[in-house]
């Protein structure tokens, strides 16, 4: 066969693919389907679960009341919402600064020495199991202070956030487009001004969901606050007293050999589940930025 | 290049000629203009060279550029021309092991020490880029981030002043009425003029364009090339090119480098027509490049 001319359309071949080409193709796909039904299908038989045997307990009172003392049927978790609301925000209030902060420096400074050393410090930190955490926390605060608290609960949870948010916040800040740096710096914007006004803002949003995640995997934390908040069936809004937390809660009534506690486990998961959602919408919500003038 | 044989020890350092009656509006805006001599060559480089680690990337430059002209850059790829203009604003700091050698005069005053003010030189020295590089914010706050650097709250001046840099940059009837839109909705040729804009905005007196309208369509680069003519009244302009037409369309004066070389420097109209180097007349006949 002659090679065509140069500069000449060659005619493609009507007939289509071959028949092992198909049927490779087609069985790809099927694999590549089932693949991503396995990921989505643990996530859907919890939140079923969950939703089955918590939403029958999930009242008003479940809400608004006080934990019964044992024997008594009935009662609520609102000292575990409210305690655990505080110490996460605790959490962040101490962890978003910081692990921002070295974040920026990981990625605007960090070639170095130290900065490596930072690195793998945050990467070791994040494969600490949490309740090593608990009680480096019990160490840090619990012992000074002499007795558990709600403070202790947050710092523990603060340190858990914290490798997240720092190598989170590197990777955005580092993603940020490089002409963005050049436009504002060739104005003649001093370095911390384009870290403060174009990085950040450029990082912001993915900032805030790895601040987000992190903020959601320590809610549901048990372990580090065991040896920290220690739990309590009081109300209890001060942050130097043992502060009760869903997690916690949820613990305890799971293991307890009453029916009706165990159901009650089942709503606070569902709870604490439907706060992380309803938290993180909030925040993504109201940070939808109108762009400004 | 050296087996060209064509030796440039002669040719560096040259001064081109006025360029042929530029013309010379007096703008009461804009006192510095007034100054002594300096003033007339705002930018100029003596025995600048440049080196990435060990590579030379820019060899003995020498020239002078006259104020409210445009100096158009050519040459191919890769031969420093993008470099040479980094180092009018110091871009090329951001970049690590870079080392210079000689002066690079902003002024009259060498911008190379150590006691510039690399900040202050930059908002003397503005930049547009090859791709439009506008923030993610709307167009009012891409062209009020400059005035904000300045330091200028003022909402009635900050306005007049968007307003003026929006005019000059022929933008300003397309945006008006959307100022508070974001910035990455408009087309890439308005994109690149927004650019032009938050750059005159803080009124510097050089500006650097790096292949400003290489990313453009035809009619977009039209646009371009006439805002840098109507430009030149108030501004001195250097613009990198590839393009050669581009240069002898806009530019008073040529530079054509090589191999980090500045091989030839002369009035566009007389290098265009008969370049003094072989190397020159090769490389605008399209013979290599």
């Amino acid at each position: 066969m002659t090679s065509p001319a140069p500069c000449k359309l060659v005619p493609l071949v009507a007939s289509g693919p071959s028949l092992p080409r198909r049927l490779f193709d087609r069985g790809s796909t099927v694999a590549c389907y089932l693949a991503a039904l396995i990921v989505v299908s643990p996530l859907a038989l919890i939140l079923w679960h969950v939703i089955r045997l918590g939403l029958p307990g999930m009242t008003a009172d479940f809400f608004f009341h006080l934990p019964k003392p044992v024997g008594e049927t009935g009662g609520g978790v609102a000292n575990a919402i409210v305690g655990t609301g505080i110490m996460v925000l605790i959490g962040t209030a101490i962890s978003v600064p910081i692990g921002v902060g070295a974040g920026l420096y990981l990625a605007e400074h960090g070639n170095g020495r130290f900065g490596t050393f930072v690195r793998t410090t945050a990467d070791v930190l994040s494969g600490v199991p949490s309740i090593v955490i608990g009680v480096a926390a019990y160490g840090l605060v619990v012992v000074p202070m002499g007795r558990f608290s709600g403070l202790a609960g947050g710092v523990a949870l603060a340190i858990i956030m914290l490798p997240t948010i720092v190598r989170s916040t590197e990777e955005v800040v580092r993603l940020v487009p490089r002409s963005y740096r050049e436009a504002a710096l060739a104005l003649g914007a001093p370095r911390w001004r384009v870290i403060q006004q174009v990085v950040l803002p450029a990082a912001a949003p993915a900032v805030l969901t790895a601040v987000l995640l992190a903020l959601a995997r320590a809610a549901g934390e048990t372990a580090p606050l065991l040896f920290t908040a220690l739990g309590s069936r009081f109300w209890s809004v001060s942050v130097d007293r043992p502060m009760a937390s869903l997690p916690v809660y949820i613990f305890d009534y799971a293991r307890a050999p009453y029916d009706d506690w165990n159901r009650q486990a089942w709503s606070a998961a569902l709870v604490l589940l439907m706060l992380v959602t309803v938290v993180s919408a909030l925040v993504r919500f109201s940070i939808r930025r109108v762009p400004r003038r | 290049m050296k087996e060209r044989g064509t030796s440039l020890e002669s040719r560096v350092n040259v001064t081109a000629p006025q360029p042929a009656a530029p013309p010379r509006p007096t703008v009461p805006d804009r006192p510095q203009q007034a100054k002594a001599a300096s003033a007339e060559i705002p930018v100029a480089t003596r025995n600048f060279s440049l080196y990435y680690g060990a590579a030379h990337a820019l060899k003995n430059i020498g020239f002078s550029i006259h104020a409210r002209s445009v100096t158009a850059i050519i040459g191919p790829s890769g031969c420093g021309k993008s470099t040479l203009l980094r180092s009018f604003n110091r871009m090329n700091d951001l970049i690590a092991g870079v080392r210079t050698e000689g002066e690079v005069l902003i002024d009259g005053r060498n911008v190379l020490t150590r006691d510039t003010d690399v900040v202050e030189l930059r908002r003397r020295v503005g930049m547009v880029f090859q791709r439009a590089n506008p923030f993610p914010k709307s167009i009012f706050a891409n062209v009020d981030f400059g005035l904000r650097l300045l330091g200028l709250r003022d909402r009635t001046e900050v306005e007049a002043r968007v307003e003026q840099a929006l005019r000059q940059a022929a933008l300003w009837d397309e945006v008006k009425d959307r100022l508070d839109r974001s910035a990455l909705a408009l087309s890439g040729g308005q994109q690149q003029r927004l650019c032009i804009a938050r750059c005159l905005a803080v009124e510097p007196e050089v500006v650097l364009m790096d292949e400003p309208a290489s990313a453009l369509d035809p009619s977009a680069t039209a646009r371009i090339e006439e805002l840098i003519l109507d430009l030149k009244r108030t501004y001195t302009i250097v613009v990198v090119t590839h393009n050669m037409q581009q240069a002898a369309r806009v530019s008073d004066c040529t530079a054509f480098m090589l191999s980090g070389e500045l091989v030839e420097f002369d009035e566009t109209a007389r290098m265009f027509t008969s370049p003094r180097q072989k190397l020159t007349e090769d490389y605008i006949t399209g013979r290599f490049g």
